[in-house]
């Protein structure tokens, strides 16, 4: 069957009235999934799994059972842990990992009805921006052979583009899901720091850590974050703030909404070709009644090196517990990309560097959130580029991996900051995609549905 | 700059091939020079921003609930011997 056309709500809807059963829709996912192998974007399936929770939903759906997510199959990142099926972080250290307890977020997809049909592939320990970094090789582009869906949540990313399940989660810590929904040509959103509960998901760098997902439009993405936000007793970073009425959002029109357009996010470095689709796009916004207006983050040009010592900072310090006693393998099976945070990190916090550089890069840390605090009293969002660049090919930037941190360099700010953002999918310049970002203030994730609504239209 | 790298990795308790150190020692004194751009910033009066949420000293309930049960805890394990993590001598 072909269920492409169909929204999470659509499906739903489907499902009430027995035009499909949730058997049928996993079986289709699961057929997808085994077509596009080639992609590599599972590191698990889970179809026996799946199959007989999709005939436990049907059953319900039988019995008039009504949940948000009742029978739709989506797929978790390899770094949430799952009870009972493998859970990998796409590193060989966890080869033969079966956790005994479910992430959070898991835990509430499950309540609410959601099928996971399978652990997708990324970038180990969530290192990267590519996807080329897995253990378990690389996830390849659903739009052109060759070329990277964008990481680390690569094959969450493509799990969704190529319609093998209908909404997946990831997480971003410097752009991990921003980035591949902007290449993939779906919508990633990146919620404020602590909105969405980290507990059960494998830590990459703790102060950043933000956990979000992909869908194919932003009514779904709105929907998710319903059933994902909110306090959890097991992460104290997640705060007492009520959780918006997200769907309330997507009522309403742009008329009035200040928009701010950074200079520093459209300067040297940026495709021309990519710089010309967002600014039709913000043509079309101020034509829709939003108010355009001039903004500066100066500090924005010292981001990457801020970023590139913090999180290895945390990074070498989250993987001190990988000792292979009480699980997993031997350090010496780090992947390469793990073994250069790990050494940067640990460098960094050394004694005898540590103020030059770590306590330098939580200073320069306060500043970028004060040039967002700043702009974020004059206007309601800011628009930016996700990537300078279109996807590149496999392999082209392995070799250098300063260059593959730069890529980064539009969507650091706002992990830095702890500010929400979504990427939303405008177009294709020579077969590959294009994604324009929005940021608003801490909890303002209501604000990014409203005008990427208006954005994607109706 | 340079940086030591066996010293690092020592720190690390990260074992690396040679192969491994030479590469690292390059792509790594890359790496700091590029960050070390920061240095140009004047940051005498700021205050350090370690985490964002503004929130301290938070508890939960001083309540038990179930936690692992032991074979549980030790499921994942590759070695262990009445219900313990066994390991190698340390001393």
């Amino acid at each position: 069957m072909n269920y492409s056309a169909y929204t999470i709500q659509g499906a739903r809807a489907s499902l009430k009235k027995k035009h499909f059963s949730s058997t049928h829709l996993v079986k289709a996912c699961i057929d997808e999934i085994k077509e596009k192998e080639n992609l590599n974007a599972f590191i698990t399936v889970c179809e026996k799994e799946a199959l007989k929770k999709a005939t436990e939903a049907d059953k319900k759906i039988k019995d008039g059972v009504d949940l948000p997510l009742l029978g739709i199959p989506i797929s978790v990142k390899d770094i949430y842990l799952t009870k009972g099926i493998r859970t990998t972080a796409a590193s060989k250290i966890l080869d033969d990992f079966i956790p005994q307890y479910s992430a959070t977020v898991v835990k509430k997809l499950e309540d609410v009805g959601a099928i996971i049909i399978g652990k997708t592939n990324c970038d180990a320990w969530a290192h990267g921006s590519s996807g080329e970094n897995s253990d378990y090789g690389p996830t390849e582009s659903p739009f052109l052979e060759g070329y990277v869906p964008g990481g680390s949540s690569s094959g969450s990313a493509v799990s969704v583009a190529a319609q093998m399940c209908f909404a997946s989660m990831g997480s971003d810590t410097g752009g991990s899901i921003r980035l591949p929904a902007s290449f993939c040509e779906i919508v990633g959103l990146k919620p404020t720091y602590g909105r969405v509960s980290r507990y059960g998901i494998i830590a990459m760098a703790s102060s950043l850590d933000s956990i979000g997902h992909f869908t194919n439009t932003i009514e779904e993405s709105a929907l998710m974050l319903s059933i994902t936000a909110g306090k959890d007793p097991n992460d104290a970073t997640t705060p007492d703030e009520t959780v918006d009425d997200y769907q309330s959002y997507l009522k309403k029109d742009i008329k009035g909404i200040r928009i701010g357009i950074p200079k520093e996010y459209f300067a040297q470095g940026l495709d021309k070709r990519i710089k010309e689709k967002i600014e039709a796009e913000i043509k079309s916004l101020e034509k829709q009644g939003a108010k355009i207006e001039n903004i500066s983050l100066p500090n924005t040009e010292y981001a990457i090196a801020c970023y590139y010592i913090i999180q290895p900072a945390e990074v070498s310090s989250n993987l001190g517990r990988y000792d292979g006693i009480r699980y997993g393998s031997a350090r010496q099976n780090f992947g390469e990309e793990a073994k250069r945070r790990i050494m940067l990190g640990t460098y960094v916090l050394s004694s005898g560097y540590y103020d030059a550089y770590y306590k330098k890069a939580m200073q320069i840390r306060t500043l970028i959130k004060k040039d967002f605090d700043e702009v974020f009293k004059k206007v309601d969002v800011v628009i930016t580029p996700v990537s300078p660049t279109l996807p590149w090919k496999i392999g082209e930037k392995s070799s250098d991996p300063l260059s593959m941190y730069l890529s980064d360099v539009y969507t650091v700010t706002a992990n830095l900051a702890g500010i929400p953002g979504i990427s939303v999918p405008i177009g294709l310049i020579q077969s590959l995609p294009v994604g324009l970002q929005i940021l608003g203030p801490h909890f303002s994730e209501g604000k990014l549905f409203q005008v990427g609504k208006a954005i994607l239209g109706v | 700059m340079k940086i030591n790298v066996k010293h690092v990795a020592k720190l690390a308790n990260l074992p690396l091939s040679q192969e491994e150190e030479k590469k690292f020692e390059k792509q790594l004194s890359s790496i700091l020079e590029y960050v070390e751009q920061l240095n140009s910033v004047d940051t005498k009066n700021f205050e350090i921003t370690s985490q964002i949420t503004g929130l301290e000293n938070i508890t939960r309930e001083d309540k038990t609930s179930i936690s692992l049960f032991q074979e549980e805890a030790l499921s994942n394990s590759k070695s262990n011997h009445n219900g313990m993590f066994k390991i190698k001598k340390i001393l």
